[in-house]
């Protein structure tokens, strides 16, 4: 089989807590916020790997580390097979930079304001050192407005991002990024703050990109559905962890963690013969703090098959049930 | 025959602004009957919360009602003034969850307090009346009645909801506004809240206005639909005509750009182009420079509600 484009092995961050004056004193250990815990996942060429969770199981630090904006406490990530996980100096970084490009769910605030979109663009081929002249860039800036179908794209390089709908700027933003032509792109709720049919449009936009360009995804998301449209496979996280992984047919027709069907159970489908059926949701309580995580299994709190004296008690791993689909819990198939 | 709680009829809301006047509610024609939830769906902009406000007596300046009519149980509120619709209108005929309360309540008063703040002040209930009203209704909303002593940062995002839920109630109104509800939050949670007021709309008979872009979370609860395009009904009929045969190329449109959780869709449609301004809404059908159906009579005149079915009607030059 090839090579993976993206590797990530066991990579940990913790966040330490600031401590109060009284805890500093006692002595009393120092606290962590378990953001991302120990996960590991390969994404291959032209692939889209969705990692899907509530808000707070650490989509956007996973993120965060892959395009080196975080430093990992701990684990390994490689890119086509390089280990890249302690490069440190600018020179590194910006040829690592040059091949993984990150966008952000509100374009608005990653954009300066001040800046046209024709400076917009301009500012990754400086940094980077790419076109000579003026004219060069120029032809490089239009290429890739064309390519986000911002067109003509004369009509826009003059204009700021106030004067773009939210559409247009996720656009600008997806050309920002693919404008140093990189093999790896994280998507960070990059459709989230969207209306439906301009949501379609930037969904659409990505995956032509992916066969056009040859663009490898993370994409990151809450949505489930969406995962289902634009990805191949998907991981679902809780609490730091990866607790099922899969293709997403395979995640999402059969899932085999609790906390999966869970999530599945409560997502809303245009369908509204069931309009007066109370829906059964299948977990209990609230997602709890990432600083202070339960021992065992961390979603048995909340699972409603946990089991006395296993679940609270063994940290289940997370094991390859069928042909690539894996999934962490004691109990498949025995629930 | 179930009768109709609010009838709102030739509606108009427009906002004087110094650019011009947005034309954000116009002429909205629709019944609301008693025990009926009414989801009203539509692109960001296109005067969902506008007409929320307005059916409160409250547009935001600068808003003004042009013309039309909102009876409430009968009632005609247009033209009441301000002190009779707070004394015997907003919260006890109607009341609204405003989008994004949730995270607008006041992190130095407990929860009580806020409740009770106004029943006290606007309805002359004493302290312990009010407390008691509160306390029940928080119940009925799946919480712990002594929350009334907590403040806002020590409870979740979802209880917060329901406490902003539970303040809607408080007066028992005739009707309920639900702006955007479940809007931020997870998706488990969303579900919660979508059950309550589920449960809510079966035991207290709740007349309500569930107000989402979201069309999936939308068809969850809702038994008619109508659909806003640009300041107006464009289609509108129970749900599940909206959702399964949809006569407006809009309220088609917008279906088939929503991915599908169970089914493999090889190509999502998309509306090409944005919502217009609202100060110079095209003329004619307002969606005919996106539509793929545009016809010429369709950029001179504007097309009316019509009933192509019963009880549904589309505003389509194509019916
Ligand atoms: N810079 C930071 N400092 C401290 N805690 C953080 C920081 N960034 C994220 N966290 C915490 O890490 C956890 C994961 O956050 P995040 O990765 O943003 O989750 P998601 O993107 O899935 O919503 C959360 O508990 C969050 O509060
Ligand atoms: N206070 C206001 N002053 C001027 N224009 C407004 C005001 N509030 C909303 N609008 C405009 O009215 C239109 C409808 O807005 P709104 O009712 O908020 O839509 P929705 O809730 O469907 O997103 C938009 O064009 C918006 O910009
Ligand atoms: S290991 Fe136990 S508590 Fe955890 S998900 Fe499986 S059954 Fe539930
Ligand atoms: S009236 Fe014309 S432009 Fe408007 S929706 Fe119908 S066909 Fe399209
Ligand atoms: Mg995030
Ligand atoms: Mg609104």
């Amino acid at each position: 089989m090839a090579e993976p484009i993206l590797k990530v092995e066991n990579l940990k961050k913790y966040f330490p807590i600031k401590r109060g004056f009284i805890d500093t004193i006692k002595g009393a250990p120092q606290k962590k916020v378990h953001a991302v815990d120990g996960i590991s996942f390969e994404i291959y060429k032209q692939q889209v790997f969705a990692l899907v969770g509530e808000s707070g199981c650490g989509k956007s630090t996973t993120g965060k580390l892959i395009v080196k904006l975080l430093e990992p406490t701990d684990g390994k990530i490689y890119l086509e097979g390089k280990d890249v996980t302690y490069i440190k100096t600018k020179e590194e970084i910006l040829d690592y930079r040059r091949h993984v490009q990150m966008i952000f769910q509100d374009p608005f605030s990653s954009m300066n304001p001040r800046f046209r979109i024709f400076d917009i663009l301009e500012e990754p081929l400086l940094i980077h050192g790419i076109g000579e002249t003026k004219a060069e860039r120029e032809e490089l800036i239009y290429k890739a407005l064309e390519m986000v179908k911002i067109t003509p794209p004369e009509d826009y390089v003059g204009r700021f991002p106030h004067m773009l709908s939210g559409g247009q700027r996720q656009r600008v933003a997806i050309a920002r990024a693919l404008i140093l032509n990189p093999t790896f792109i994280v998507a960070d709720e990059p459709v989230s703050m969207l209306d439906v049919s301009i949501r379609a449009e930037i969904l659409e936009l990505m995956k032509e990109l992916k066969e056009k360009m040859g663009v490898t995804y993370l994409y990151i998301t809450h949505d489930m559905s969406t995962a289902r449209y634009f990805a191949d496979w998907m991981a679902v996280m809780y609490l730091g962890r990866i607790v099922e992984m899969g293709p997403v047919e395979k995640v999402i027709d059969n899932p085999l963690h609790p906390y999966t069907r869970a999530l599945l159970a409560a997502v809303p489908e245009p369908k509204p013969e069931r309009r007066n059926v109370i829906k059964e949701l299948p977990i209990k309580g609230e997602v709890p703090n990432a600083v202070d995580i339960p021992p065992g299994c961390r979603f048995h709190p909340r699972c409603i098959y946990a089991q006395k004296g296993l679940c609270d008690a063994k940290h289940p791993q997370l094991v390859e049930y069928e042909h690539n689909h894996f999934a962490e819990c004691h109990l498949v198939g025995k629930y | 025959m179930v009768k109709n709680v609010l009838e709102v009829k030739d509606l108009k809301m427009y906002y004087f602004t110094n650019k011009g006047v947005v034309k954000a509610v116009d002429n909205i024609t629709f019944n609301l009957k008693k025990g009926e939830v009414l989801g009203l769906a539509g692109e960001s902009g296109c005067g969902k919360s506008s007409l929320g406000f307005t059916l409160m007596g409250m547009p935001t300046p600068p808003g003004k009602i042009v013309s039309g009519s909102i009876k409430i149980d009968g009632r005609e509120i247009v033209g009441l003034p301000e002190d009779v619709l707070r004394k015997e209108v907003r919260w006890q005929k109607i009341s609204m969850i405003f989008q994004g309360a949730m995270n607008a309540l006041n992190p130095v008063y407990t929860v009580g307090y806020q409740m009770t703040e106004p029943l006290m002040l606007h309805k002359g209930m004493s302290k312990e009346e009010a407390i008691d009203r509160a306390q029940k209704y928080l119940e009925l909303v799946g919480l712990d009645p002594e929350i009334v002593y907590r403040y806002p940062h020590e409870l979740s995002g979802g209880m917060k909801q329901r406490v902003i839920i539970a303040t809607a109630l408080l007066l028992e109104p005739d009707v309920v506004i639900a702006d955007e509800p479940t809007t931020a939050l997870d998706v488990v949670v969303q579900a919660q809240i979508i059950n309550l007021l589920k449960k809510l709309k079966k035991e207290l008979g709740l007349s309500m206005i569930f107000i989402t872009h979201d069309l999936s979370i939308l068809a969850e609860i809702s038994d008619r639909v109508a659909i806003m395009y640009a300041g107006k009904i464009v289609e509108i009929g129970d749900s599940e005509k909206i959702y399964y045969e949809p006569a407006h190329p809009y309220t088609q449109k917008l279906l088939s750009a929503i991915p599908r959780l169970h089914e493999d869709i090889e190509r999502l449609e998309f509306i090409p182009g944005q919502p217009p301004n609202l100060i110079n809404p095209p003329k004619g059908c307002r969606f005919n420079p996106r539509c793929p159906y545009v016809m010429q009579v369709c950029k001179e005149q504007e097309p009316e509600l019509k009933e192509v079915d019963k009880d549904h009607y589309a505003a389509c030059w194509l019916l």
